[in-house]
Formats: C-alpha cells, structure tokens, sequence
C-alpha cells in the first residue's frame, strides 16, 4: 500500500516536473542568450533614427504609449481587455521610468520574444504575436528612435487584472498554448511588393489584432487568420480582411485600397471606430510605395465566403416605420435611394458597414455618430450626428432594417434588443 | 386635391433640396458641423431650457480651447471626445472660427421662480464678488455685458442654469479643468455650493442684450492669471 502510493507519488512529481520544465522551454524558444556586456553603442545616425521614427508611425506605437493629451511614448494609458487593464508602459529613455537602462539586445526580447528586460513575461495586449515576425534590423531602428526622445519620468500605473490573469504562471501557461516566436518568411512565388505588404500587414502593422478572432483566452486564431471578429473590450467589430461581403479588397483598384488607408476614405467606403485611429495615427504617414504593398497583399488574400444563408425580408410596418424616420433624419444628407453624397456622405445602398452581418459597428454609428479622422488627404472631414439623444432604441431598430433592406440591400433586421446591447456596452 | 398634394409635394422637395443646397455653400461648414448642431441645436444656437450649451456667436478663441481640451482629456465627455479624437488641431479652429463668427438671436430666458435673496445674492457675485471669500466679480474677466471678452473668454448669458452649475461643480471636481494656470478651477473651488446656485440662477434669467458680442479687450487686469486667455497650449502638437 505505502509502497504504491510511493510511486504514485514518484510518478506525480515527475509529470508535475515535466510539465514545467516543457512551460519554461516553451517560454523560451527562439530566445538567445543576452550579451554579458554590451559593446557602447555607436550613436545611432540620424538616417537610422528617422528610420525608426517610420516604423514606430508604422506599428502605431504612440497610440497605446500615449495618454491623450499626455507627453507622447511615455505611457500610462490603460488598455481594456476581458481580463482586466494593462497600462501601456513609458518607452521614453528615462532611466528610472522608461527604456533608458535598455540594450538594443533586450528590446528585440521583447518585441521578439515578448519578455521584458528583468526576465518577467509580457502581456500581450502589446502585440508581440505579431511583432514578433520584425526584422533584427527593424527592431534596432526602432530601438535607436526611442533612445532619442527627451527622457520624460512618469511611471506608468501597475496593471489591474483578475486573479489569475495577473501571475506570471497563468501567462507562462498561455503563452506554452498559443505564442510561438516567429520569422518573416518571403515568398519566392510572389513579388517583392507583396512580399513587403504582407511583412507590413502580418508583423509592425499587427492587422491581425483586430481582424483576426480571438479565442475564449485571448488568443488570436490562427485558424482563422483576417476573418473578422468583435474587438474584445472596445465592442466595435472589426470586419473580415477576406470576405466579400465584409472587407475584403479584391474586387478594388489598387489605388482605391491605398485612398482609403492614406486619407481614410475611398471612393468604395470610409473608416470609422478604431480603424479610424489607425489611419489617423498611423497608415496616413506612410509612403505610397508601402501603402501600395500592404494594398497588393490585402487584395491577394483568399475569399472565404461562405454560402450566405437566406434573409426573412422585414415586415411591411417596420419598413414602413423605418421609411418615415430614414425620411426624417437621415435622407437629407444619405439621400432618398441612399445614394449619398460625393465627398461628403457615404452612400448606404450597396454598403458593405450597412449590411454587415454583426451589426454592432452600425448601431454605434447611429448612437455615436463620429467624424472620419483628419488626414492631409481629406483634412477637413465630415461627420456623423449622434443619434442617442434624440432617436429611442426601437426607432433605431426600425431605421435601421429599412437602411439595410431598401434599394438592394439585403440583411436580417436589426431588432430592439441588438440596439439596446450596443448601447449598454459600447466603450467610451 | 391631387394637383394640391402635388403642388405641397413640389413645394416640400423644393424646400428640402434648398436646405441641403445651403449645406453646401459657405465653404461647406454647415455640412460639416451636423455633427455638432445635432445635440448643439439648429445653428448652433441651443435654447436656454436645454442642457447642451449654445456655443454660436461664442469668442473663437475659447471655442477652440473647448475642443482641444475635450479631445485632450482635459474636460471629460465622452460623446465631444469620440466625436473630436481624430481632428487636427487646424480643422478644431476652424470649426470654433465658424461658430465664433454666427451673430443670432438669442431665445428669451427661461422664467425664474427663485427667491428674491438668492437672486439677489447671485447678483452680487457676478457683480461684485465676495471679497471675504476671495471670488473677484464675473463680470471683471467676462465683461460688464457679461458678453465675453474675444477671443478667449466666453460670454455668461444665453446658458442655462444646470448647464452653469455643473460646469462651477466640475470644476470644483477637477472634471473640468482648462489651459494652466486653471482660474476657473480656483475661483470655482472658493464658491460655496449655495453661491454656485445663485450665480446660475441669476445668470439663467437675465436677458441677452441686444449687442451680445463679445468685447474687444478687457478694461482693467485679470485678477489672477489665466492659462486659458493667453495663446493656446502647444499640448496637442504631436498630434
């Protein structure tokens, strides 16, 4: 008996043992060991810096960095996730507070490997999932951009998540489930350009964070790369990058893809929600050749429509109620057929945001309104009133069916309940 | 019967395609701030019965520290910080020029049931001030007329009386805050609730006068400095 329990015991141990020894290495992958002392670094020249300065406007760096109105890169603004909030930290070179005790060398770790300068594992709601595909090179430019910033001390709030999302062993588990380090690798099939486009969309560019799903853990589905899904605490959904009938590119001219990421508006649809702070605060400053790639890679994806299932057209009165309010408050501008207007109101008949199977995005529309952002290409935008004031939620449900089958467009009803929801849990 | 429908029909299109054409003229601004006249009221020029402050005709200058500040978390409401996060800083002027620019008239105040000593009181305050308790007049930084002094300092009349309170109380909160050095803050922050009451009171039930722009300059010195009069804060340069 004793004897048994014995080996019982011997046998736990061990697997307990080896399962943790696989969580460390897995932990570690790809991880080399950092130098002993780092050679003085030359001081960065000014072309290696600028070039950094690029791709940080690239990965759209400050926008989680920075608090608005706060002192930019140096932190403190809370990310929402299910699992509580991270704050983003400081990535001025402030000893204390920032990255100025930093090597180049522990700064790819982290972009890289998503491990921290004193060893500890990194969240990732700081997309080292994707990140993790940069350059050696990419990452060092990077690097020698943030060490020539004005060190600014401010030291970012400590993250606030539920137990155990807030140890390093939950983490350690999550990241032995679902992060691998990984390399850009190029297609000798495809050209240089779509090769840079997909480098861009898949690594700094980090699409994947809000168009591909996540997993009940967070975790981004590799099995379902670009296929849309609602962005976790924000509550906007972001469409899929391979859907026809979401946002998918395909069927654009190369140029229009490139407006609409340049400017925020093509001649097919505009930006709004979360896409709109990127164009704004990223896509807007980069060059048209890169621009250009990103657009031949996005329209290079392959569809993956499935068959649409079939749509019980609204009863007559909603139509009809939803014809009254679309009369009253929305056709001075979108139009009586919903063609809109050119430059300044989008057309609703054949839009792909109005016809959206998850209509989360278009009730917060109707609630929120919202400007397109502010781009030297379309610097002085249009916007969209809010609707929460003055419109109650069955009057919202009603507008909307009609707007989503008058003049073509075919999709379910938006019902009372669908408004409500976006309402109550809409983010700020 | 059918000819007069139709003729109503013409006339009604006729009228609709006039006020989107009106939209589109004046450089396009009309068009471009439906987002703001929805809750703002038709031109901007909202009733003194509503919440949402009327803000046409009001000093350019503040308008656009207005709108800055909500972008930058300075003031804090969500729905003019979603509606203003992706704007620059030149459109946020020109849109605060576009609306410092309407001369409209105003609506009549709302009647007031209030005290006589509370009016009274809240008189005194935006008059005089309470010396006792280091609050200066309103009107030695907001004009005799109480009509603002352009560009920065807006006019006191026209708003209504919960508006005026929960802007003293935000201040009072740190919700509200403004360029640095905050005067308002500090002023407001010397206002017993009772007085913050009178002042809105009163405020809410004087009537526009019939020159309800803004002063040139002011007549004598600020009696504390104030970050938002002088030129605005480089604080969204990065943007």
């Amino acid at each position: 008996m004793g004897r048994a329990w014995l080996v019982w015991g011997a046998g736990a141990t061990l697997l307990i043992l080896l399962a943790a020894t696989a969580l460390v290495a897995l932990n570690r992958l790809d991880e080399l060991p950092l130098p002993e002392r780092e050679a003085a670094a030359a001081p960065a020249s000014p072309g290696l810096i600028a070039q950094g300065e690029y791709l940080v406007r690239v990965g759209n760096c400050m926008s989680c960095h920075t608090q608005p109105g706060g002192p930019a890169f140096a932190g403190g603004r809370a990310i929402a996730t299910p699992f509580g909030s991270v704050y983003a930290p400081n990535l001025t070179p402030d000893d204390a507070t920032g990255l100025g005790r930093w090597s180049a060398a522990e700064f790819w770790r982290a972009m890289h490997n998503g491990r921290s300068r004193d060893g500890r594992l990194l969240y990732p709601a700081f997309p080292y999932p994707s990140y993790t595909y940069i350059t050696r090179a990419d990452s060092d430019a990077i690097y020698a951009f943030l060490r020539s910033l004005s060190p600014v001390p401010l030291q970012s709030p400590p993250h606030v998540l539920r137990f155990p999302f807030n140890t390093q062993w939950a983490l350690a588990g999550w990241r032995a489930l679902f992060f691998r380090p990984g390399t850009f690798v190029q297609q000798g099939t495809q050209s240089a350009e779509w090769n840079r486009g997909a480098y861009l969309v898949q690594g700094l560019g980090h699409c994947a964070a809000c168009h591909t799903p996540r997993n009940a853990l967070g975790a981004l589905r590799t099995d379902a790369q670009f296929h849309g899904g609602l962005i976790p605490a924000q509550n906007w959904y972001a469409p899929a990058l391979n859907s026809g009938r979401e946002a998918a590119v395909t069927a654009w001219p190369v140029e229009d893809v490139v407006a609409l990421l340049k400017t925020g508006v093509s001649l097919q649809a505009g930006v709004s929600g979360p896409m709109a702070e990127v164009v704004f605060r990223s896509l807007q400053y980069l060059s048209d050749a890169d621009l250009r790639a990103m657009a031949v890679y996005l329209r290079s994806l392959p569809p993956q429509d499935k068959p649409e299932p079939p749509v019980a057209k609204p009863a007559a009165d909603l139509m009809e109620r939803g014809q009254d309010i679309y009369r009253q408050q929305c056709a001075e501008c979108h139009g009586e057929q919903g063609e809109g207007r050119r430059g300044a109101f989008p057309a609703l008949a054949g839009n792909r945001a109005v016809t959206l199977a998850d209509t989360t995005n278009l009730v917060r529309v109707l609630l929120q309104g919202g400007y397109q952002p502010a781009t030297a290409g379309n610097p002085r935008p249009h916007g969209m009133p809010p609707f929460a004031q003055s419109l109650r939620d069955e009057e919202m449900a009603a507008v909307l069916s009609y707007i989503r089958n008058a003049w073509g467009n075919v999709a379910p009803r938006v019902d009372t309940i669908d408004v409500y929801r976006a309402r109550e849990r809409r983010g700020s | 019967m059918v000819s007069l429908a139709r003729l109503c029909l013409a006339l009604c299109l006729g009228l609709l395609a006039t006020t989107v054409q009106a939209a589109f003229d004046d450089d396009g601004m009309v068009a471009r701030v439906l987002a703001c006249t929805a809750c703002h009221g038709k031109e901007g020029r909202a009733t003194p019965s509503g919440y949402f402050p009327r803000i046409a005709g009001k000093p350019a200058g503040y308008l656009y520290h207005q709108l800055i500040n909500f972008r930058d978390g300075r003031r804090s409401y969500p729905q003019m910080s979603y509606l203003l996060e992706h704007l620059t800083d030149d459109y946020l002027r020109e849109m605060a020029a576009y609306f410092g620019a309407l001369d409209l008239p105003y609506a009549p105040p709302a009647a007031t049931s209030a005290a006589r000593a509370l009016l009274e009181r809240g008189q005194q305050l935006v008059r005089h001030g309470d010396a006792s308790q280091k609050i200066p007049a309103c009107a030695q930084c907001h004009g005799d007329a109480l009509t603002g002094v352009a560009p920065f300092v807006p006019g006191l009349l026209g708003l209504s009386r919960d508006y005026v309170s929960s802007q003293l109380g935000a201040w009072q909160a740190g919700q509200r805050r403004a360029q640095s050095p905050d005067c308002m803050a500090r002023i407001a922050r010397q206002m017993a609730p009772g007085d913050v009451h009178a002042v809105a009171t009163w405020l809410a039930a004087q009537v526009v006068p019939e020159q309800s722009k803004p002063a040139a300059e002011f007549k004598g010195k600020l009696p504390i400095p104030c970050g938002g009069v002088a030129a605005p804060a480089e604080a969204g340069s990065a943007r």
